[in-house]
């Protein structure tokens, strides 16, 4: 059975908000599937799940004196901060791309761990745990999700490095995972670094998606890749979101 | 996985079976166990629409929240929006996914359930009745003749679910 198709676009240093808008781009314009790999981005930035509360999640007045981007995205999932050394893989399938997958969340999510499982493969005693990726028990990546009637999307952002100074601009999140048990976030999380060199990383990854694909790499001056899209919901926030009290509810968000 | 989907359906099931002797429509219980109720329509995102008149009720079926797991977060649109008949209104967010909500119906929004903004799992709980979404003010009525009758839509989700 001859694999299904998938674009391969890899890309170096690009802004995650750009990303982001490229990502919903495709996912909402394109019938074809996707794999796009960012190696870093070129500023530090905070990126929240849609339903994201800056004053539950961030430590706001340090956020506002550094003057660091926050970026409330499309997908769901919880907050990260990410830099040049953070890589980023995304999935972007028709929902019958993998054959036998059902599209919803937990399905998307058991895909993705077996092909990480590959990436690494028995590296550092990596695992899925509670849809998180873990090495030695900490946290170095996370699964989030877009999921439409026709399409799906699943990214991660992998702490390949990170600098502990940016981890203080988030807060211990009200709701965590078990295996979490209480940790601050430098005893929760990892470095990739610390178990496999970020081309090893990046070229299996790509092996492992042709195990389920036949990848074609696409230019990153491809018009496609270039094109604005007015529609993003992925978005900065301003300052007076960010400096709003708590009152503010994302919950009762409405669609513009 | 396939003993985890069982098991929450089974869970769902009995919540339903203990709720049936307090609600007043009628079900009927597929083979999936998730609940399909008489007297309401379907589309094939597992959107439910019931006709009440001059405006329709709309939420997502008990089989959709089963598959979304814990839904924590709700996007609805203002109202006075229009909706298109199989075109998204909204979102909700479960088990770090966002996952699209499509109108069954095309119309004008008049009415959005703000419950949900503070309790989403409503979704959960009372998919049919206190989980509703949104009321719309309908603008072709022969739509609702394209959408599925409850022993389709039933029937629909048995074969999309032995599919995978």
């Amino acid at each position: 059975m001859r694999l299904p198709l998938m674009n391969l676009v890899k890309l170096n240093g690009m802004s995650i908000l750009r990303q982001l808008h490229l990502e919903e781009k495709l996912m909402r314009t394109s019938s074809e599937n996707w794999c796009i790999i960012n190696d870093g981005t070129i500023k530090p930035t905070i990126v929240m799940g849609i339903s994201g509360k800056p004053q539950e999640l961030l430590e706001t007045e340090s956020v506002l004196r550094d003057e660091i981007p926050v970026i409330r995205r499309m997908s769901g999932g919880g907050t990260v901060i990410v830099d040049q050394d953070t890589v980023f893989v995304t999935f972007i399938c028709n929902k019958d791309a993998v054959p036998g997958l059902k599209p919803d969340p937990q399905r998307i999510i058991h895909w993705a761990g077996h092909l990480y499982e590959k990436v690494f493969n028995g590296i550092g005693n990596f695992s899925v745990c509670e849809n998180d990726y873990v090495l030695g028990g900490r946290k170095f990546g996370g699964n989030a999700l877009s999921i439409t009637s026709k399409r799906w999307l699943q990214h991660t952002s992998f702490l390949w490095d990170y600098k502990k100074s940016n981890m203080s601009y988030l807060k211990l999140p009200q709701k965590a995972p078990n295996y979490r048990q209480g940790r601050s976030h430098l005893d929760f999380i990892c470095r990739m670094k610390d178990y496999i060199s970020r081309p090893d990383f990046i070229d299996e990854t790509i092996r492992a998606a042709e195990s389920h694909f036949r990848l074609t790499p696409l230019n990153q001056e491809d018009n496609l890749l270039n094109q604005q899209y007015e529609h993003s919901r992925s978005r900065l926030l301003t300052i007076d979101e960010l400096e709003e009290a708590p009152v503010y509810n994302p919950a009762v968000a409405t669609r513009v | 996985m396939a003993l985890r989907i069982w098991a929450s359906s089974t869970a769902n099931a009995l919540k339903i079976s203990a709720k049936s002797t307090s609600v007043s429509p009628a079900f009927s219980l597929s083979r999936c166990f998730s609940s399909v109720l008489e007297g309401l329509k379907y589309g094939k995102s597992h959107e439910w629409v019931k006709h009440d008149g001059p405006v329709a009720l709309i939420g997502i079926t008990d089989h959709a929240q089963d598959h979304l797991g814990e839904v924590v977060f709700v996007e609805l649109p203002e109202p006075g929006k229009s909706v298109a008949q199989g075109e998204s209104f909204g979102a909700v967010e479960s088990v770090k996914a966002t996952s699209d909500v499509n109108s069954p119906i095309s119309g004008e929004v008049v009415e959005v359930n703000t419950k949900l903004s503070e309790t989403p799992g409503l979704i959960n709980t009372s998919p049919y009745e206190d989980g509703w979404m949104i009321k719309v003010k309908p603008s072709n009525a022969a739509e609702l003749e394209t959408l599925l009758n409850p022993k389709d839509y039933t029937k629909f989700c048995e074969e999309e679910d032995a599919a995978h």
